[in-house]
This record gives C-alpha cells, structure tokens and sequence, in this order.
C-alpha cells in the first residue's frame, strides 16, 4: 500500500468565474495528521469540498491511496474511504444523536473499526443522550456528533473542517484530545483549523495556503518557530 | 410507552372498534372515507413531510388504481383478488417513472412537474373514452368480498378500511422510523451532507416516491371499492390540494398530523357542506386560522401546547 493515504497534484479550483484554487498540490501520508492552514478565505474550506466532491476540481488530480477520485461524485468519493467532519458541524438536527450516527455507518471493505458502540465509547456524553434530537446538544456535544458521524464510516481519510470553531477553551482541549486518539489508532487526517496552536500540537506536516496557492509545504517543525512565515501567511500566533 | 398514553391507545382502539355499534350510516360511511383520506394524507406527508417534496400530484396514485382495477374488473371480467395486485404494481410502476422524472428537480419545479403530471394524467382519464368511458365515469363496479365476507354494508367497509388503515399507518410509520427514515430526514434536512454520508440522496427520494405512490394506489382501491364508481374529477388538481392541505394542516413530519388535518377536510367537504354551499370558503378560513395560530400545524400545536400547559 502506497504511503501517500491522500495526493492533490496541482488542482484547479472555481467557484463560477471566481478562481479559487491555483495548482495546489499536497500530500497526506498514511497514519499522519496534516494541517492545512491559512487565513480567511485562503482556500481551505475550498480544498475540503474538493476532496469531498462538493467542488470538483477543474484541473489537476486527487487520488486517495493511489486511487483517482477527483471525477467522482460525493457518494462514490465517501465509499471509497473518505469521511468528512464539516465546518459548523452540521448534525442532522431533527435526527436523534443515535439516527446521526446510524445514518452514516458504512464498511469499507472488510475492516469495520468503528461500530455505534466504540463510538459511543470514545463519546460518552452521547451515550446518554442517544435518543435526544441532535439540535437540542450543545456545541461541543454537536462537535463530537459530527467527529463521530463520520467515524461511522470507517473512512480510511478523515476530513476535519475547523473542528474547534465556536467551541469553549475546555471543549477545545477535548477535541484535540479526541484528534490525539484518532492519530494514534493510526487514522490518518487532514486538518483544517484556525486554532494554530492546536494545529501544531497535533499535526506532523503543515501546508500553508495563501491566497489559494501553497505557500508553503514540510513539517510542523519546520514552520512552528518560524515567526516571520507564520505572520506572513496567517498573521497571527 | 407511558401509561397515560397506553390508556389513550385503549380508549382510541375501543372507539374506533366500538364506532359503528353507536354511529348511524352516514357517520359510519363519513370514518371510511376519513380512513381512505388518511390513507392518501399520509402516503403524501413521507414526501412533504419527511422528504421535503412537496407534491401536488398525489390524487394521480388514487385515479390511476381505482380506474386500472376497475377496467381490468369491467373490461376483462379479473376478480378483485387479481385487479387488485394488479392495480397496484401498475400504478407502482409508473409511480417509478413519474419520480424518475419529478426528481429531476426539487422546490418549486418538483411541485411543477408533479402537477403536470398528474394532469396528463386527468386529461388522458377525460379524452381516452374507450377505455375510461369520459365524463361518465366507469361504473358497475363491486365490492370485494374477501374471505366471503361481504364489505356491501357501511359496518363490514369500515372495519375492511379501518384494517387497511392500520396496516398502511404502521407499515409508514415503520418506514421514517427505520434508518432509510432517517436517510430520508436527513436529506431534506442537508442533502449534501447526507451524499458526503455515501447515500445516493437522488435514489432515497425516489424510493420515497415509489413507496409513497403504492400508499396512494392502496387509497385509490378503497376509493373505488367505497363508491364502485370512478370518475376523472379524481385525478384532479382539487383532490391533489386538498391531501396536500390535510397533511399541512395536520402538521407535515408527524404520523398523526394527516390523519388529523384529512379528518378536519373530510368533515367538512361532507358535513358542512350538507349545510354550508359555500363549505370551501369555510375549509379556507379554517385553513388560514391553522396557519395563523399553529404553523407547525394542529398536532404540533397542540402537542406544544399540551407541554407548555403541563409544565405551569
């Protein structure tokens, strides 16, 4: 199995006439966590969708372990191993905390980690609120839905989008807490977050994303002591 | 399940068994037509209610199984025992290709198409004659008579229906409850969320069609089964609107809430209207009143109620 779990080659992205991915190119090895950083409107959540199917790419290539996926459709994209975590979590309000979870179970292929009982297990707050509508939980019990939603499909690549946004400082901490087990069980995961602090204590590799061009690709040690690129390229820390 | 609510199930078990025991004819045969409309009520709600789809073509399931058995009994002398399954994969079948087409779109132009279909579909019943007999209508029609048992009488068609009726409620509740349910949910909720899930949304809802169609086709039997007549004015648009306004009114996404809103329409196309011409302006200002003081709908609304009334 090749060690590259998610390869972007120089994709091309377009909202209408609006171009908003220029070439980007990143690779995500498998069991590793990568962080995709950027200011507003640098393009992250723009790469997310692509991956997913949302926004498919109009030049350039994505493959998932080898395999070309940039020209399937978001259905075909998740069966082939890629879970998604979206930004504001969007649980399925009007569905209890059990039906988002069991809304999303899939296999992929023989292995099936993630059951509705581990989940619940790594998540024991939901376990007692199963049968409540998701909309009733709050924002970080909404995080874990959605961390835990798409854990149900067993993705071979987990997709998080800002996964701390609108979350209190103690609740943050658990979601990273969350990210740590996920990485060490060996999932692989591409991380979307504005969080920088956070992104640097659970990734292994970082691309910077500049106006929708990589500005930067290499390791969390590369980039975490270099002020000047950090304030150049997210202008804050 | 509560005992304050085992106690309701009883009594509303004990009162529908009990019904015609106390009620004369023209209430007993007013209940089969109300369990005919919940029927339809809530095959249109798993679309409107649960998918999102709001459908104002639905009368074409109840047309087009009522006027397929009655040809297939008419024409070509088939006992019911064989019209009816007949009629009921036909008007499944073409429940398929009409959601085939629908979905092509969602919102407005679904409700579009849908109504465009429906109508093809009442004009073909008013022009093609030969086999639909026009305005005149298909009649001569029977009963059937399922195990010898006659449904000739007001008493023995309400317990048929009242059956029917069970079944086709549970049998749909059954349906949002399980995880296709909640599939479905959760497409009308984020349809894009739900494919990132690896569902097929376009597939889901066109189920939902198909299943809600056979619902419908199960309403058009006991339609024509009730009257042993058919006429085109039941493909028309007035009847779609109408289940269309039981399940609104009822409160769409609810299992109760077109039973309610089709037995708040039918008591008043058939009650009122002995005593009002105009029951229509009367149906409307219901409607308006439903609207204004309960959104949601009569079953949300008084649930919501009931809540806020308990909790003082």
């Amino acid at each position: 199995m090749p060690t590259e779990a998610l390869t972007l080659s120089g994709i091309d992205v377009l909202y209408a006439d609006s171009h908003v991915l220029h070439g980007v190119s990143l690779t995500l090895r498998a069991g590793r966590v990568l962080a995709l950083l950027g200011r507003n409107g640098a393009g992250k959540t723009t790469c997310m969708h692509a991956i997913v199917g949302f926004l498919p790419p109009r030049g350039g290539e994505i493959r998932l372990f080898g395999e070309a996926i940039s020209r399937l459709s978001p259905e075909a994209i998740s069966h082939k191993g890629v879970g998604f975590v979206p930004q504001g979590r969007r649980v399925f309000a009007s569905l209890t905390v059990r039906e988002n979870l069991l809304v999303a179970e899939q296999s992929q292929g023989a292995t099936r980690a993630w059951t509705l009982d581990r989940v619940l297990e790594l998540f024991p707050s939901l376990q007692e609120r199963q049968l409540q509508h998701a909309g009733s939980l709050s924002g970080g019990e909404q995080q874990m839905l959605a961390i835990g939603r798409a854990l149900m499909g067993n993705p071979r690549v987990l997709l998080m989008d800002e996964p701390s946004e609108g979350l209190a400082p103690l609740i943050v901490a658990e979601v990273g807490r969350t990210i740590a087990r996920l990485k060490e069980a060996g999932q692989s995961i591409l991380l979307v977050e504005q969080n920088v602090r956070l992104a640097f204590d659970l990734a292994d590799d970082v691309v910077l994303l500049n106006t929708g061009r990589v500005a930067f690709a290499g390791t969390v040690d590369q980039v975490r002591d270099d002020q000047a690129m950090i304030t150049q390229h997210l202008g804050v820390f | 399940m509560t005992r304050g609510s085992k106690t309701g199930w009883i009594v509303l078990g004990a009162t529908l068994a009990g019904f015609p025991l106390l009620g004369g004819d023209f209430y007993i045969n007013l209940a089969s037509q109300i369990f005919i409309a919940a029927i339809l009520a809530a095959s249109l709600n798993l679309l409107v209610g649960y998918g999102g789809l709001v459908s104002l073509g639905h009368a074409a399931w109840v047309g087009l199984a009522a006027y397929s058995s009655a040809w297939l009994y008419l024409r070509l002398g088939l006992g019911h025992w064989i019209t009816a399954p007949l009629a009921l994969a036909l008007t499944t079948l073409i429940a398929g290709v009409f959601g085939w087409i629908a979905l092509r779109a969602t919102g407005l132009g679904f409700l579009m198409i849908t109504l465009a279909l429906s109508q093809v579909l009442w004009g073909t019943a008013y022009r093609w004659a030969a086999v639909t007999e026009g305005d005149k209508g298909l009649s001569g029609l029977t009963r059937p008579a399922p195990f010898g048992i006659s449904l000739d009488g007001p008493a023995a068609f309400y317990y048929f229906s009242l059956a029917v009726t069970f079944v086709a409620l549970w049998m749909m509740a059954r349906f949002v409850a399980s995880p296709f349910g909640a599939a479905l949910r959760g497409s009308r909720d984020e349809p894009r969320r739900m494919s990132a899930l690896g569902h097929n949304v376009w597939r889901v809802r066109w189920i939902t069609f198909v299943y809600s169609g056979f619902w419908g086709a199960v309403a058009g039997l006991l339609f024509v089964y009730y009257h042993k007549y058919i006429h085109p004015t039941t493909l028309s648009l007035t009847n779609s609107a109408e289940a269309l306004l039981g399940v609104i009114a009822g409160g769409a996404g609810t299992i109760a809430g077109p039973i309610v809103g089709a037995t708040i329409v039918l008591i008043l196309k058939n009650y009122v209207s002995a005593y009002l011409e105009r029951w229509n302006m009367l149906l409307g200002l219901v409607f308006v009143l439903i609207v204004i003081f309960m959104p949601d709908g009569v079953v949300p609304g008084v649930r919501r109620g009931w809540e806020r009334w308990t909790k003082r």
